[in-house]
């Protein structure tokens, strides 16, 4: 049977990094016992985007620009914080990065492990022949109270891994999973915030019993010991239990990875995997890398660094994306972004905001992969598509070709910065952008600030929240232009 | 081969309500206050209207759909009323309806009114236009003068103007509309501002400042039109005649196709140049004697210059700073004050626009009032730059 494991991996941070201290003195005088946590920073999501988004920027850094991408057979999104109960958020995913229709679209949710399940379930698909291509990816943006430790512990964040069976990074050599009902905090559908149980029960009763546990009958199928593992990983807010733990089962402590704690903050669900990015980045061939998560259990993976790493040159490192955030000092514009205070929206925020489903599916491929038509005869290209070409000189009709935009660079035409409409984050920024191989789009900014932006810049295309209709509830996704 | 609408139908009368924030006027008051001004002027009767058309862009805060509201206001003999709707070009619309239908000999006296009531939403500004279901799922979430002011990034960058020099070009043509709409007793904003106040005015959309952007008011205009031949039999002299009713329509070249450079209006340049072979015009910077144009936001009355061929391209900025369109310039633009002062309630607009001209020809512009005017030109746009409809009319002394 021939190996199966990782052929790449991504991640995606939000550009934004909220300063802890700036948070905790905010909160000082209501939450003094958290000045102690106000070091560092978390990583923060623009208001326009959730867990599907930041998901879908990372499958993009995986697959690549590509047009083609019917090798994708499966997909399985992991999120304990998916923006739709009732919706199949896989399959927003899917139509966003134009994978084929016959793409077997799954979403793993419910725990913090979620992430972990997902690539224990890509990795057996793939191994059991039923995929030879599936892309994993695992994405959090979790609410939390102000004035709480897990704002300060949270961070937004999100991972894509292709599970393959050629062109291997990390091999799979074993997993083991335990599922136990030990409620650290539980959130029900309608809830906004998780109800924590005290730390130290979880420290002592839960990580320091579970995890042991569950790397203990790894070690057992895979027949190594704690001192084989070269790399191991285990997210956790609390400090040292990833020491402790490590010290439990015989690994060496200075193997930890560091959890990311003081930059990103605790991405949720995609938390293993985006330590498991950070590590590969640095693997050299042949070592262990003991991937494990905790969340009503536990899951832990072991993985062997191939020679192939050598060669590993990923579009974006997580170092890079570490070293590329902006520091934000405005905790009210992550207390404004995340819908934490009731502020001022202004009439114009009344609008309604109802999306036409009908329309929506019907202009499903350019509303939400971006896809326009390019005319067969002149080789006009635009968005989006329509029966008759907007070619000036050769109005021809029906000779359009599926287009697909997203991926294209393009450049400023014109812009405003506009205080007017309505936006959660002032100026709202938009303009035509002229694409390089022809066509163009009136498009929203996002990611940018006063005085980013002017004619003639690069920009590329990255997906994002439109608009929420809060008075349905319902996200409506659309592609935005960004500074590249 | 079309004869086009040169001189065959005439101006009966015009009427037009003071235009501002009118709380103390319905819908119905500001129609009345139009219709009866003009139905003075035209010395007419109700029961010698054949057809009216009537104007009226955003139906949900203003008089409702259909031509009910129009007919009802004016307790109409039950003649045919059309309502019309092409985004701010509203108003135009109506008058080439009106103009239409007399040329046609299907009317022998035909009535255009436009209103608006804009003041009954809540909050400054416009209130956000509805664009069917998918323009909203795919377009930015703007406003009108986030649209208009890309022309300003586009325009400096094809042009290489600076940023600095294209605020204060754009400033004088405010400053200029708040001079003339000091002049006009009907006019919304009626006091002077000076360049230092506009270019330190809050910003709207960047590089549009409170001073930038146009009146949000309410208000009513018409038109009674006619054959020359009528007119005369009316006992009108001094008659003022339709000499070119041009529009022009996107069709999605600006929004889709990489030709246009967002710098200036496509259509406007369409519509100028049928509009000039119409009335017969072959050198505008000479032959227009005045303009009103769609001056929704200071950029768009600048960029306009060179559309209609008067400034000639890339130089509009220099024709602005030297006082070219100023009320004693060589073309005089917004002598009433323009949208930027009397305001701009959409529907009625493009009549408020003839009215204007209408008057300066007859020489009944009071105090405003220019030497001599024999051509009168107005545009009038409705959408925003990059997807419009661009209405241009000209009028002048019949067989002039």
């Amino acid at each position: 049977m021939s190996d199966v494991g990782i052929s790449s991996i991504a991640g995606y941070l939000p550009r934004l990094r909220l300063s802890k201290k700036t948070v905790a003195q905010a909160n000082s005088w209501i939450a003094p016992n958290l000045m102690g946590k106000g070091k560092g920073t978390r990583s923060m999501a623009n208001w326009d985007e959730d867990s599907v988004t930041m998901s879908v920027e990372a499958i993009r850094r995986v697959l690549g620009k590509e047009d083609d991408r019917s090798h994708v057979d499966s997909l399985f999104f992991a999120s304990t914080t998916m923006p739709f109960v009732d919706r199949l958020n896989s399959g927003i995913i899917r139509a966003a990065l134009t994978l084929e229709e016959e793409t077997e679209c799954i979403d793993i949710s419910s725990s913090l492990k979620s992430g972990t399940t997902a690539l224990i379930q890509a990795l057996a698909k793939v191994k059991s022949g039923n995929s030879n291509y599936s892309i994993v990816s695992a994405s959090d943006k979790r609410k939390a109270r102000s004035a709480s430790s897990q704002e300060l512990d949270f961070g937004d964040g999100a991972v894509a891994i292709a599970v393959d069976n050629e062109n291997l990074i990390a091999k799979y050599i074993n997993s083991s999973s335990l599922s136990i009902d030990f409620i650290d905090h539980f959130r029900q559908p309608n809830e906004e915030f998780d109800y924590n149980w005290e730390e130290r029960w979880i420290r002592d009763e839960g990580y320091l019993k579970i995890v042991p546990k569950a790397i203990e009958e790894l070690f057992s199928k895979a027949n190594i010991s704690g001192s084989d593992i070269d790399h191991f990983i285990l997210p956790s807010v609390f400090p040292r239990v990833d020491q402790m733990i490590a010290k439990k089962c015989g690994i060496n402590p200075e193997n930890v990875v560091d959890n990311l704690a003081l930059s990103t903050g605790d991405t949720g669900s995609a938390h293993s995997l985006l330590m498991f990015a950070s590590i590969l980045e640095k693997a050299n061939p042949g070592e262990k890398v003991l991937l494990s998560s905790f969340g009503n259990g536990s899951d832990v993976i072991l993985f062997e660094i191939t020679n192939n790493i050598k060669n590993y040159k990923p579009e974006q490192t997580i170092e890079s994306l570490l070293n590329n955030g902006v520091e934000e000092n405005n905790y009210m514009k992550y207390l404004t972004f995340n819908d934490l205070v009731k502020w001022e929206k202004g009439m114009r925020g009344e609008q309604d905001r109802k999306t036409a489903l009908t329309t929506l599916y019907r202009h499903n491929d350019a509303i939400m992969g971006l896809v326009g038509g390019k005319c067969t005869k002149t080789g006009t290209i635009q968005y989006p598509a329509s029966p008759i070409s907007v070619s000036p000189n050769s109005p021809d009709l029906n000779t359009q070709e599926p287009y697909k935009f997203a991926e294209k660079k393009a450049k400023i035409l014109s812009w405003s910065a506009d205080y007017l409409s309505f936006s959660v984050n002032p100026p709202n920024h938009y303009g035509v952008v002229d694409f390089e191989e022809g066509g163009r789009i009136m498009v929203d900014f996002t990611d940018v600030e006063k005085g980013d932006i002017d004619s003639g810049m690069d920009v590329k295309m990255v997906f994002r929240v439109k608009i929420v209709d809060e008075i349905r509830g319902f996200t409506r996704y659309f592609w935005k232009a960004i500074p590249v | 081969m079309a004869t086009g609408i040169r001189d065959k139908v005439a101006i009966l009368g015009m009427g037009c309500s003071k235009f501002g924030e009118r709380w103390d006027a319905s819908p119905e008051d500001l129609m009345v206050e139009s219709y009866v001004e003009a139905m003075e002027d035209a010395g007419i009767e109700p029961n010698q209207l054949d057809a009216a058309w009537f104007s009226h862009h955003i139906d949900d805060i203003g008089a409702g759909k259909g031509g009910t509201p129009m007919s009802i206001a004016l307790r109409l003999p039950n003649i045919a009323v059309t309502r019309v709707e092409n985004y701010c070009a509203s108003g135009s619309e109506a008058f080439r309806g009106a103009v239409y239908a007399v040329a046609a000999g299907a009317a022998d006296i035909a009535i255009a009114v436009g209103m608006e009531k804009l003041k009954d939403t809540g909050f400054g500004g416009l209130s956000p236009t509805n664009y069917g279901t998918l323009t909203p799922q795919i377009g930015p979430s703007g406003s009108a003068p986030g649209n208009f002011a890309q022309l300003a990034s586009a325009y400096r960058a094809k042009h290489g103007v600076s940023a600095e020099d294209l605020k204060r070009a754009i400033a004088h043509v405010s400053v200029k509309s708040h001079a003339n709409g000091a002049k006009n007793p009907k006019a919304h904003l009626q006091k002077e501002v000076t360049e230092e106040q506009v270019l330190n005015a809050p910003m709207i959309a960047e590089p549009l400042g409170l001073f930038d952007c146009c009146g949000v008011s309410d208000g009513a205009a018409a038109a009674i039109v006619t054959t020359p031949e009528i007119a005369k039999s009316l006992g009108k002299d001094n008659i003022i005649s339709v000499k070119a009713l041009q529009l022009a329509v996107s069709n999605g070249l600006e929004n889709q196709h990489n030709s246009w450079d967002g710098s200036y209006f496509h259509t406007v340049r369409v519509a100028a140049k049928k509009a000039y072979a119409e009335a017969n015009i072959t050198k505008p910077r000479e032959q227009v004697s005045m303009m009103e144009v769609h001056d929704c936001f200071s950029v768009t009355e600048l960029v306009t210059m060179e559309d209609l061929f008067i400034s000639e391209e890339g130089n509009a900025v220099k024709d602005v700073m030297d006082g070219f369109y100023d009320a004693d310039g060589k073309v005089p633009c917004q002598i009433d004050g323009g949208l930027k002062c009397f305001g701009h309630p959409i529907g009625a607009s493009g009549l408020r626009m003839l009215y204007e001209m209408y008057l300066q020809l007859q020489g009944k512009a009071g105090e405003r009032q220019l030497s001599n005017p024999s051509i009168g030109l107005t545009h009038n746009l409705g959408g925003q730059p990059a997807n419009n409809v661009c209405s241009i009319a000209i009028i002048g002394a019949l067989d002039s």
